[in-house]
């Protein structure tokens, strides 16, 4: 089975951000990079499938040039080759474009079925996935929790606003991953010597001309400091006035 | 002249409460522009009356044999073809799970960017600048559409609804959906039996963290869930120890909510969890931890054992009901 998963690098979830000078941008400086956290799901999700019916793991990831050194952790994982997309400048760029340009770049590569993470923890739209599949044309299941092959078709439990949802569609398809779709396993130092031995190829890509504009970054206004009404279950009954009084969300 | 449409989300027939703030924010932007609703599925025409109720002058129905889920996928070809027949200025949709491959479908075919899940809207002269959360929350981005139509869709909880009361016209739209167009088919739905309100609509949620103890103690919160007729969610560490699914579970990695009151129980207030709930209107804590994070952006605060103050704060609500 021909199986690709796309990642982002993206900077990590303890990344302290400060909006940039431009005040459209945020600081890069200091700032450590890794693979999005759902993208790690989605990659385990693809070595898993791959070790259950043989194949090959292709990884595609879209990122400026620092990002490489990140895609190439992807190989001890389990991929057996990495496609890295650099284009300049494109973090943050729209998803629509970096969803044309992982579509120009896939059309050229036989495969069965494409993971992805449902949204990057960064811009966190959520959207390259789903529009990606939209562009290649095939189905797109999005947010799986559980995931299986039954035959040509693929299996997908997810939650959907409060209701869980089996879904199937028809094989080639694209996923994206919900957090515990899989849980990503670290390679051994074996894996990760023979990984060095596995190819990145780089190609120059350029994305389409942005349609949306930024204004401007802004950071969200402060909650005023709130108050401790006291200790244990005796601040209980004033907690309960307070909601009720002052609040008044009782 | 603001030409909106406004996509319908609903559960068989039922519109969502995110659907009835995507009308009101669609109503304000339209003014006197009829506001258009698209609903699909076998419930569109009953549903009218509450569409009037939220300002759409117009609702375009659209239904089929084969669309047995109308808000999917599979809704992308009536849907643009809508789209191209109206030819509107604006598409807004909630930002629900349900719609989000419709969307992206959309978006795709037609080939605009989109802007989801915003939190706040301006409308200069029919130009939206649409503002939305970026970096799990830490910032906000300011943007604007150079594309018509702006496909924008509206994160749920956050946009007021506004009871307004329009005339609305149904009309029937005619395209041959065929079998081949099914691209997902659902197999099997299930609720989890609870009649608790979903997370994200919730007007009340008790959230719980590591400082409950373990998955038993849970128990209590859902008690105190059922006497505030709350949604009951979950801390990551929680989620990451199994003792609560991932489905509930709120903060970066999670789903971000805005209550009306969020009650934090026994969680410390990682970063993370605090970017999930900061757009709620009022957080309370309970925390034996008195430098616990959660405190420095919580309204109240209380120091103590959640297993000895959330069972003495169902005692008191439940006082007060009766006492009212």
């Amino acid at each position: 089975m021909n199986i690709l998963v796309c990642v982002k690098v993206v900077p990590d979830s303890e990344t302290i951000v400060k909006i940039a000078p431009d005040s459209k941008t945020i600081d890069e400086t200091n700032i450590r990079l890794a693979i999005n956290p759902y993208d790690e799901y989605a990659l385990e999700a693809g070595v898993q499938l791959k070790e259950k019916v043989g194949g090959e793991v292709s990884v595609i990831s879209v990122g400026d040039e620092n990002a490489s050194g990140v895609v190439k952790k992807c190989l001890p994982v389990g991929a057996d080759r990495a496609i890295h997309l650099v284009a300049l400048n494109s973090r943050m760029a729209e998803p629509l474009s970096i969803a044309s340009v992982l579509a120009d770049e896939i059309r050229s590569h036989p495969f069965d079925i494409i993971f992805c993470g449902k949204m990057t923890i960064d811009a966190q739209n959520g959207l390259v996935g789903e529009l990606l599949g939209s562009l290649l044309n095939i189905p797109v299941v999005s947010a799986a929790s559980q995931f299986s092959i039954e035959g040509d078709r693929a299996v997908v439990s997810r939650d959907v606003d409060g209701t869980k949802q089996i879904v199937e569609c028809a094989l080639p398809c694209l996923v994206t991953a919900e957090k515990g779709l899989t849980k990503p396993r670290y390679p051994s130092l074996k894996e990760i010597m023979l990984a060095k031995k596995k190819q990145i190829d780089p190609k120059p890509v350029i994305l389409g001309e942005p349609n949306l504009c930024v204004h401007g970054l802004n950071y969200p206004p402060n909650r005023p400091a709130g108050k401790i009404i006291g200790e244990g279950a005796g601040a209980v009954p004033e907690l309960v006035r307070l909601l009720t009084e002052e609040a008044k969300v009782l | 002249m603001t030409k909106v449409i406004v996509f319908v989300d609903h559960k068989r027939g039922v519109i969502k409460k995110a659907t009835a703030e995507s009308l009101s924010v669609g109503k304000n932007i339209a003014g006197q522009t009829p506001l258009t609703a698209v609903m699909f599925g076998a419930g569109a025409k009953d549903a009218v009356s509450c569409l009037s109720k939220y300002g759409a002058d117009r609702e375009i129905v659209f239904d089929n044999k084969h669309l047995k889920n109308p808000v999917s996928l599979n809704a992308v070809k009536p849907l643009v073809a809508i789209i191209k027949q109206e030819q509107p200025d604006i598409i807004l949709f909630p930002h629900t799970a349900a719609v989000k491959e419709l969307l992206a479908a959309v978006s795709a075919n037609l080939g605009i960017a989109p802007i989801v899940d915003c939190v706040a809207i301006e409308n200069t002269d029919g130009k939206l600048i649409c503002h939305r959360p970026i970096y799990a929350g830490k910032v906000v981005v300011s943007l604007t559409s150079n594309q018509k139509p702006t496909i924008v869709s509206i994160r749920p909880n956050i946009f007021p609804v506004i009871e307004r009361s329009a005339k609305t016209k149904i009309e029937e739209f005619a395209f041959q959906l065929n079998a081949t167009d099914i691209l997902t088919t659902i197999r099997e739905i299930s609720c989890d039996g609870k009649t608790r309100p979903e997370l994200m609509e919730a007007k009340i949620i008790i959230a719980g963290g590591r400082g409950m103890g373990c998955a038993e103690n849970f128990v209590v919160l859902e008690q105190l869930a059922d006497v505030l007729g709350a949604a009951v969610g979950a801390s990551r560490s929680v989620v990451d120890a199994e003792w609560q699914p991932q489905c509930i579970q709120i903060g970066q990695t999670g789903k971000t909510v805005a209550p009306e009151l969020y009650i934090a129980c026994g969680i410390s207030g990682a970063i993370q969890h605090l970017a999930g709930i900061y757009s709620s209107k009022t957080i309370v804590a309970i925390n034996s931890d008195p430098d616990a994070p959660i405190f420095k952006i919580a309204d109240y605060g209380i120091i103590g054992d959640v297993k000895e103050v959330v069972p003495a704060l169902i005692q008191e609500l439940k006082k007060a009901k009766q006492s009212s």
